[in-house]
């Protein structure tokens, strides 16, 4: 694990930067599906961005309203660049909704946007399991597996290794599927429900699970949730596609 | 080309039946795979420098005499802040520990700034302590055992660690806002011993 790297002064977060270079793949791969899904790669990159800024916000709100007391005996400390003041789960909500909102005025259309966001989302994913690898963070369960590796005292799945392999699988899953299935919404279901199962089947060789009442894993009860979701979206999605293609229809 | 589209179609009425014993699927891993109660609450994690594990233990001198054991201040929430007089972020977030131990030291806070003496001058340190007129306790590494032990590598470096001796939280680099600091205690004293 290489978390960090000491030039002089400057300390080198290689963990973040993985998760940096993971977003900027990301963007990257996004607008030229954008391109083949018709849209407009600017208004595109712009929501995601926008997106972005308003997560980020909203993060540090929502840990400040969780430690208001905190904040209020240091006011100024809600300006500071802790990246431990965020909280994840009200920057993810408030980024999306800030996202749809703006992707709806811009009048960018829901499924294919979805579809040319899905092949990044996987690619952020990768990022996200190189930045787990390096930092040690995310690390698994105790094993005398041949391929166990020594880590925080112990041999332990390579649960980073697992989780890497098993974003750039959906990625490729994700960029093969993205030409039959363009702009159906069909391939970003497909990548939110691989991730999901993905979750719930790696999250059983993790060693820092969150666990819920009754020995419940937090992070499977979630994938579960989502994937159900995702699921019932694509039987839904499905069934208006062949109504739309089928017998009768001039065209799709 | 047939055969193909001949599966497919045969495939079709199947997919919700597939989609289905995929969830099914997915909840009975999710039922096995559950941690059992016992060794989720009995089970001691082992002494490593990183959130939810035993903090390693340590002995060190106090810039003032005497000597802190960290092993002997369980029941105690501690804050280890590991540090060196020529670190600007490390300097940078002294007013705010110094500010949030004495917010907080009634409540039976421990914070122990733990000097890189191996790397550090201890007249520096000494000028430091005075010059920032800083009250809690500093500890000297003076032969680096503690940060190879605590496996630090990147300064400063932040152990928040509550009164069983679990590491609760790691903050590498600074500096930290005195909310950052304030809110992670809070969270330490909220613990039940």
């Amino acid at each position: 694990m290489y978390p960090f790297l000491r030039i002089g002064p400057l300390l080198l977060n290689f963990a973040g930067l993985a998760a940096v270079m993971g977003v900027w793949i990301a963007i990257t791969i996004t607008e030229k599906e954008s391109l083949r899904m018709k849209l407009d790669p600017n208004q595109v990159t712009n929501t995601i961005l926008i997106g972005l800024v308003a997560g980020v916000v909203g993060a540090r709100l929502g840990y400040t309203l969780q430690y208001l007391q905190a904040f209020i005996s240091n006011p100024l400390s809600l300006f500071s660049i802790n990246p431990e003041t965020l909280l994840p789960w009200a920057g993810l909500l408030t980024g999306l909704l800030a996202a749809v909102f703006y992707g709806r005025r811009k009048g960018l259309s829901l499924r294919p946007t979805l579809d040319a966001l899905a092949p990044g989302l996987a690619v952020f994913m990768i990022g996200l399991g190189v930045s787990h690898f390096l930092s040690g963070n995310a690390y698994g369960a105790p094993t005398d597996l041949p391929w166990s590796i020594n880590l925080w005292s112990e041999q332990r799945h390579p649960s980073q290794v697992y989780e890497t392999l098993a974003a750039a699988l959906i990625f490729a899953l994700a960029w093969f599927s993205s030409t039959r299935r363009q702009g159906t919404g069909m391939n970003f279901l497909l990548v939110v429900a691989g991730s999901a199962c993905v979750r719930i089947f790696l999250e059983a060789f993790r060693g820092d699970s969150q666990v819920m009442a009754g020995g419940f894993r937090t992070a499977q009860v979630a994938g579960l949730v989502v994937l159900a979701a995702a699921l019932l979206l694509m039987r839904r999605w499905g069934e208006k596609r062949v109504a739309i293609s089928g017998p009768g229809a001039a065209q799709e | 080309m047939n055969l193909l589209s001949e599966t497919k179609l045969n495939l079709k009425p199947y997919r919700n039946y597939m989609l289905v014993g995929l969830l099914i699927l997915a909840v009975f891993w999710t039922l096995v795979s559950r941690v059992p109660v016992d060794s989720a609450t009995q089970e001691e994690a082992p002494p490593s420098p990183r959130q939810g594990f035993s903090a390693p233990d340590f002995s060190a001198e106090l810039l003032n005499g005497g000597q802190v054991t960290l092993s002997e201040l369980r029941g105690q929430p501690v804050v280890l802040n590991v540090w060196a007089t020529w670190c600007p972020p490390c300097r940078s977030e002294m007013p705010a520990l110094e500010k949030i131990y004495k917010d907080f030291k009634e409540q039976g806070l421990i914070l122990i700034g733990l000097n890189l003496t191996s790397q550090d001058s201890e007249k520096s340190v000494v000028d430091f302590v005075l010059e920032n007129s800083l009250t809690f306790p500093v500890a000297l590494d003076r032969d680096g055992t503690v940060q190879r032990k605590y496996k630090i590598s990147g300064y400063p470096t932040t152990f928040f660690i509550d009164k069983e001796g679990i590491i609760r939280s790691v903050v590498v680099g600074g500096p930290m806002s005195a909310a950052l600091i304030q809110s992670k205690v809070e969270d330490l004293l909220k613990e039940t011993p």
